[in-house]
């Protein structure tokens, strides 16, 4: 009498939007990974010497290291030597000057995904980075960001132009030997974006970094890197998608960003890396390593995430707070469907004095799904003053999923006030009903229980991305009631 | 407009409604009273199409419809609307939010144009005003933090906007005081008119002293056992329902 079986199963056959695949003419390396294979890349980037190195080192590092097991999460084995560490549309040798020297059909890729790279059509106070595969392939607005003193490049372009910048920051926040995926990340990674906002300058326009693997049997290897000079402030946004194959692949990025005296920096992601289909077949391995240091007194940095796709998501957004009064914030919400894993929350070391954080996870969990929360709030002994309130929310849908919290809490100033909030809540089948009564489809009805949910987070978003996150959030969930 | 014919409902294989026979004609105002576990609610339930109830025999005929056929929503859609018993909470959605996605769910449906922001705004407002209410309840979460009485004039204040044609009261009367009882009864009596109809499931005689019905049934073990006009409600106030239990309609 509700929503019927039939509905159901046309709701769950409902295809993953951005699954298509672009056909182009690419340079791949052959699968493997060796010292000869991180020699190659490092020359085909034409990198300085010092980045060799730093490969290098990352990677003998990384050859020690085990895999990590400890999430609560089934991952098959990786075979690192399957995997190819780097291909670009060929097109893209000597790197577009400008747009119009972008391939026509990735232009289109962009566009189908709602995406458009040329500046007429761009929203404007948007510019976007645009990464395909391993390597940057569009820039946008670059010259008026300029203007302000805004360096926003691909990572590879601003080891050309900027080296010393980047030798200074670059592991400075993730080290090579941080973790297993960190470490080899500082091995292989091949492109990203590099964000350098100066002294005092509030960035005139949002920043933003448009992931999208294309390649099958590659991984995504990228790094980012965001440094907001004393007194300025930047929001930077990122967005992910992938085609739909039958194969996972993997995804490994580091995000380091760094903020001075006074400075503030919002980064706000929405992930919707391909999930597998509902068998758990396919899907992204979403192995994710994003810290931020408030090294400068009065710094702060937001973190701000919608998590809905990707067979695994594995990432701990985190906060080091080294300067006094310094601030971190985690809003999340997390959702998994079906057969999707994902193990996530954040870190928030507090080190400088009066420094602040606030935790807001919401995890949501539909299907077979497993959600889990993993949080750690350290107060060092020198962090007098400390203040985080965390509130760790999650919502099940339907009786086959799982939700998990495992909050840490190690505190060694007793000035220190840390305070936990956390529910667990189902959607009941009155409130379905009950909006449904109101003629409110099922799915509808659902879709805006989950958003009511979710609200706190949202509202942290800015405005466009807040609408595209409502908007997923009910795609993602559609085939979830029954 | 509503045509209930020998209608038998079981939960879980156990018999429930026993061959319920009921009429409702445009703008009639109908109570049902009955004891407790006569299946007052199962009724509302089956009406507005909850899942989990078995419809074994019968048929159900709503202006000119198998209501039976229908799925929930397109039957609200349809104009059948039921004031809940216990009315629930929606943590984060505001109230206003979701007056408007179920004011546009139906215009859809009715092939009419959604209202904006501002239209929905004017016609909300005007509704909140005639059952007194503050304009406050709209922006907080639907029934979160509201009291027994507040809950249940929300309930009546999203029939004033979704405008329905059968109007469903499953004991809007219960869990409330005295003044809250009148401010309710008042809100449900501005909503009658000679087109739509009510249907009141009640255990107490004093909702009709608010809410005057045209006919007023006793519903015990499954069945309408008695039909009437008001002075019955206040024969069962006096005498219970026991003299009733057991006799045929």
């Amino acid at each position: 009498m509700s929503t019927s079986a039939q509905e159901i199963e046309h709701l769950i056959s409902q295809e993953y939007k951005q699954g298509f695949v672009t056909e182009l003419e690419v340079d791949t390396f052959p699968p493997g990974l060796d010292e000869d294979v991180i020699r190659r890349l490092s020359k085909v980037k034409n990198e300085p010497e010092f980045m060799l190195e730093y490969r290098l080192k990352a990677f003998r590092h990384w050859q020690t290291m085990p895999s990590p097991d400890w999430a609560q999460l089934k991952i098959d084995p990786i075979d690192y030597q399957a995997i190819s560490y780097y291909s670009a549309p060929k097109s893209k040798k000597e790197g577009p000057k400008s747009l119009d020297e972008v391939d026509p059909q990735l232009l289109d890729t962009y566009k189908k995904l709602g995406i458009p790279l040329d500046e007429q059509e761009r929203l404007a106070g948007i510019a976007v980075d645009a990464v395909f595969d391993s390597v940057s392939v569009a820039t946008t607005f670059k010259g008026k960001l300029k203007d302000a003193g805004v360096i926003f490049c691909p990572i590879s372009e601003a080891l050309q132009e900027y080296p010393e910048l980047v030798k200074q920051y670059l592991g400075s926040v993730v080290p090579t030997g941080d973790n297993f995926f960190a470490a080899l990340n500082s091995a292989v990674f091949t492109d990203g974006s590099f964000v350098y906002i100066p002294k005092g300058v509030r960035c005139p326009m949002e920043l933003s970094t448009y992931f999208r693997i294309n390649a099958a049997n590659t991984g995504q290897f990228e790094r980012t890197l965001i440094i907001a000079d004393e007194g300025s402030h930047v929001s930077y946004l990122e967005g992910c998608t992938a085609p739909m194959r039958d194969e996972n692949q993997l995804h490994a990025a580091v995000v380091e960003l760094v903020a001075l005296d006074n400075a503030q920096i919002k980064y706000s992601t929405v992930q919707n890396w391909y999930p597998g289909d509902k068998d758990g077949k396919g899907g992204i391995y979403n192995f994710v390593t994003k810290r931020a240091e408030c090294r400068g007194r009065n710094s702060k940095v937001s973190w701000t995430q919608v998590e809905t796709g990707s067979a695994i998501t594995w990432k701990y957004p985190s906060c080091v707070l080294l300067g006094d009064d310094s601030v971190g914030e985690f809003y999340s919400v997390a959702l998994t469907n079906n057969l999707q894993q994902a193990d996530t929350g954040t870190k928030m070391i507090h080190i400088g004095k009066n420094t602040r954080s606030t935790i807001v996870s919401k995890g949501i969990s539909a299907g077979r799904a497993q959600n889990t929360y993993r949080g750690l709030v350290k107060v060092a002994k020198s962090a007098e003053n400390a203040r985080n309130h965390t509130q760790c929310d999650s919502l099940l849908v339907g009786d086959k999923c799982g939700a998990h919290t495992f909050p840490y809490v190690e505190v060694k100033q007793p000035t220190a006030q840390v305070e936990h909030e956390a529910t667990t809540s189902k959607i009941s089948e009155d409130q379905l009903f009950f909006c449904q009564q109101r003629g409110l489809s099922a799915e509808d009805a659902v879709s805006m229980i989950v958003n009511g949910f979710c609200k706190e987070v949202f509202k942290e978003l800015p405005m466009e991305f807040a609408v595209e996150a409502q908007a997923l959030l009910g795609i993602s969930l559609e085939g979830a009631v029954g | 407009m509503l045509s209930i014919k020998n209608l038998h409902v079981t939960i879980n294989d156990k018999p429930i409604l026993k061959g319920l026979t009921l009429d409702i004609n445009p703008g009639e105002v109908h109570a049902i009273m009955g004891p407790n576990g006569a299946g007052k609610s199962t009724l509302s339930h089956v009406l507005s199409g909850k899942a989990g109830y078995t419809v074994t025999e019968g048929s159900v005929t709503y202006n000119g419809k198998d209501l039976l056929e229908l799925a929930p929503e397109i039957r609200a859609r349809e104009g059948v609307f039921l004031a809940f018993q216990y009315p629930v909470e929606i943590p984060g959605v505001s109230n206003i939010y979701l007056l408007k996605a179920a004011l546009n769910a139906m215009r859809k449906h009715q092939g009419l144009p959604e209202v904006d922001a501002m239209d929905f705004l004017t016609i909300v407002k005007s509704k909140v005003k005639l059952l007194q209410m503050d304009e406050k309840f709209l922006y907080r979460a639907v029934n979160e933090g509201f009291s027994g009485g507040e809950k249940k004039r929300n309930e009546i204040l999203q029939a004033a906007i979704l405008e329905p044609k059968l109007c469903i009261l499953d004991e809007t009367d219960s869990g409330l005081d005295i003044d809250a009882l009148r401010i309710v009864s008042e809100g449900v009596n501005s909503l009658r008119n000679a087109e739509r109809s009510f249907l009141m499931i009640t255990h107490y005689q004093r909702l009709l002293d608010y809410i005057k019905p045209d006919v007023v049934h006793v519903l015990a073990d499954g069945k309408i056992v008695k039909s009437g006009g008001p002075e019955l409600a206040l024969e069962l106030e006096e005498r219970g329902y026991s003299w009733l239990e057991g006799q045929a309609a």
